[in-house]
């Protein structure tokens, strides 16, 4: 068996990439499938713990986070496209009028 | 070079490659494909770590539902064109943002290279590690309570995306 | 299997249409698949100019590709033995090999099935999209629309077969149909009926093929296709109806068994034989069912199969919890009479809707004849 550390790096690895995607573009579709690559990489490290422990628990929580992100993509992509429908454009960057 | 290291590398590669191609790229229907290889890759690294149902889960929820939701929301919107580069109010975000990664690896290259997380040693497993019985049985026991909130929450964005998708009476 | 499929709905569908269909090339025809799909292969491959070349090339092979895989998992047959190895008629199924070499089948091969299924949207949407073209882009969009909005009742309506057997296996559910020897299709008769209608849709078959309505899109998603990327979409259809249809057989028509004691050799041909009649089933409702609009396909799946599905569900558990003894006996029982009384109820009310409206017109004409509007 590899070290837990191997999957535990590519985790790291991927969150990190998600991390950056969300700080760096400015399509908000592509923030949020950013955010998507994050919460999959912490999927994996609790799965990859869950082996590795010989408990399932961690199943558990991969499965609620999936949930969780199901939620999350519906009302998200909602919100984008009711903003895309009142200004025709979605612009990250633009959306700070609610700051008052 | 054991099975187990050969399918690491390849599906390790598959996943970092697809991850940064996300982030990269131009055209999002291309990121939404690009995030589905990363998914297949995940839902490969869970099969190996014997974790079955979440591997199919993984792509009836994720690429089944979810993805085709982006592409659908990126094909009604038509969000195809170059919105970002023309006006960036933040360019120096951008440096910002890698090398806070690269900060972000090292504290984690350094952790790794402390030896503080250390491989658990556990037994052989069962022979229905993974399948749905058990994650039935611990759902419905010992995270019973999670698990209605999590379709609380289920219930209370169903309500939510309706709300913003309806047409105002006016 | 797809070749003489398309002789068969080709055969079928003139028969109900009362012509010959298919006859010159070999004995009743029955080359024409093969000429059909040497012409597509020679034929010149067009690529238009405005396409997004990376994405139009891997369309129809995201739709081919499930398409294949998906079959793998159901099982045609029992557990058969050669010498010291046995193994299950499924591609993904058990095998147990001589030195103690075991290799389980799937836990949850429905969630495969499904899982691989939901992935064929991919390459609708993305060849409509791709294409550069107006009307595969509309042809795209509704049906990824069309295929999400099914999707839910296709799998709900799964779940009370499922509850019956107790388990995901596949193999799991047809045993479960041979003791006591019932097919789910009995006691869970509204499920089968919901599940066929969502596989219709699911499969984008007529009377819900409104992703390729010719007469209103010119030819839908696959309008800019040519040659073997054309045939690989008309591929993947005829494989997606294949798979609908196993499933259906599998969970509601007694899978590979026939017999409540069998030869697990014959399994596979029990299995054709059952298939074979779903399928004509959906070539017959092809051939007799006109197109309905987008808002009555949206309308049908959120607002009735949906609610049906799940009413079913909870009625289901609800047996299953609290009824001491066989609860298949006493659902089928249930639901046989309630069937009965569902289609006495109905077929009354559509008579009394028609000779009613045949009524209100013959007095509209009546009056407006005697107003002079209308020519005796």
């Amino acid at each position: 068996m590899l070290p837990i550390t191997y999957y535990v790096g590519l985790s790291a690895m991927l969150f990190t990439i998600g991390a950056v995607g969300v700080l760096i573009r400015r399509n908000p579709i592509i923030m949020f499938m950013s955010i998507e690559l994050m919460l999959n990489s912490a999927n994996l490290a609790f799965i990859s713990f869950s082996r590795y422990l010989n408990r399932m628990d961690g199943h558990i929580f991969v499965f609620i986070i999936m949930t969780v992100a199901a939620a999350e993509v519906a009302v998200g992509l909602g919100i984008i496209v009711a903003i895309f429908k009142s200004r025709g454009d979605v612009n990250v960057d633009d959306l700070s009028e609610m700051k008052g | 070079m054991s099975f187990e290291l050969f399918a690491f590398v390849i599906l390790g590669l598959v996943a970092v490659v697809s991850g940064i191609a996300v982030i990269t790229a131009k055209n999002p229907i291309h990121a939404v494909m690009y995030l589905v290889t990363n998914f297949f890759a995940l839902a490969m690294f869970y099969l190996v770590l014997a974790a079955q149902f979440i591997a199919f889960l993984q792509i009836l929820v994720y690429a089944g539902a979810i993805m085709v939701l982006f592409l659908f929301v990126v094909m009604i919107l038509n969000l195809t064109g170059a919105i970002e580069s023309v006006r960036d109010k933040l360019p120096a975000q951008k440096w910002i943002a890698v090398a806070l990664a690269v900060v972000l690896m090292l504290e984690f290259a350094a952790i790794a290279g402390s030896g503080s997380i250390a491989t658990p040693r556990a037994g052989a497993l069962a022979e229905s590690f993974g399948t749905s019985k058990p994650i039935g049985l611990l759902l419905y026991s010992q995270y019973l309570l999670p698990f209605e909130v999590t379709s609380v929450l289920l219930l209370i964005a169903m309500v939510g995306s309706i709300v913003l998708a309806r047409r105002r009476e006016d | 299997m797809v070749p003489v499929l398309i002789w068969l709905e080709r055969k079928v569908i003139a028969d109900i249409q009362i012509r010959l269909g298919p006859n010159r090339v070999g004995p009743f025809g029955l080359l024409q698949p093969i000429a059909d799909a040497l012409k597509l292969i020679m034929k010149e491959e067009v690529t238009p100019a405005l396409v997004d070349k990376w994405v139009y090339r891997l369309a129809p092979m995201m739709m081919m590709v499930p398409a294949l895989l998906s079959i793998a998992a159901i099982p045609i047959g029992g557990t058969v033995t050669i010498g010291p190895r046995s193994f299950a008629l499924q591609i993904m199924g058990a095998y147990r090999g001589p030195g103690g070499f075991y290799v389980p089948e799937l836990d949850a091969g429905i969630l495969l099935v499904l899982a691989l299924s939901s992935l064929g949207v991919y390459g609708i949407v993305l060849a409509g999209w791709s294409s550069a073209n107006k009307y595969s882009l509309l042809g795209g969009m509704r049906s990824s629309a069309q295929m999400l909005s099914y999707e839910l009742p296709l799998g709900v309506a799964l779940v009370g077969p499922l509850m019956l057997a107790g388990t995901l296996r596949l193999t799991g559910v047809v045993e479960s149909q041979a003791h006591p020897y019932i097919w789910f299709i009995i006691p869970q008769f509204l499920a089968f009926v919901i599940h066929l209608m969502s596989g219709i849709a699911e499969t984008n078959r007529a009377p819900f093929d409104l992703p390729e309505a010719e007469q209103e899109l010119v030819g839908g998603y696959h309008t800019e296709y040519s040659s073997f990327r054309f045939a690989m979409f008309f591929m993947a259809e005829y494989l997606n109806m294949v798979t609908v249809s196993a499933i259906s057989v599998t969970f509601f028509l007694g899978g590979y068994r026939l017999f409540w004691n069998d030869i697990a050799w014959l399994g596979p041909i029990w299995f054709g034989m059952k298939l074979l009649a779903v399928l004509y089933f959906f070539m017959w409702i092809r051939g007799t069912w006109p197109r309905v609009r987008f808002d009555q396909l949206m309308k049908l799946g959120w607002k009735a199969s949906l609610p049906i599905a799940l009413a079913n569900v909870v009625v289901t558990a609800a047996i299953l919890a609290f009824t001491p003894g066989n609860p298949t006996l006493v659902l089928s029982i249930a639901s046989v009479i309630l069937s009965t009384a569902a289609f006495f109820g109905l077929s009354y009310a559509v008579s009394y809707t028609l000779r009613h409206k045949a009524f209100a017109r013959e007095q509209e004409l009546r009056r407006r004849r005697l107003e002079g509007t209308v020519e005796p």
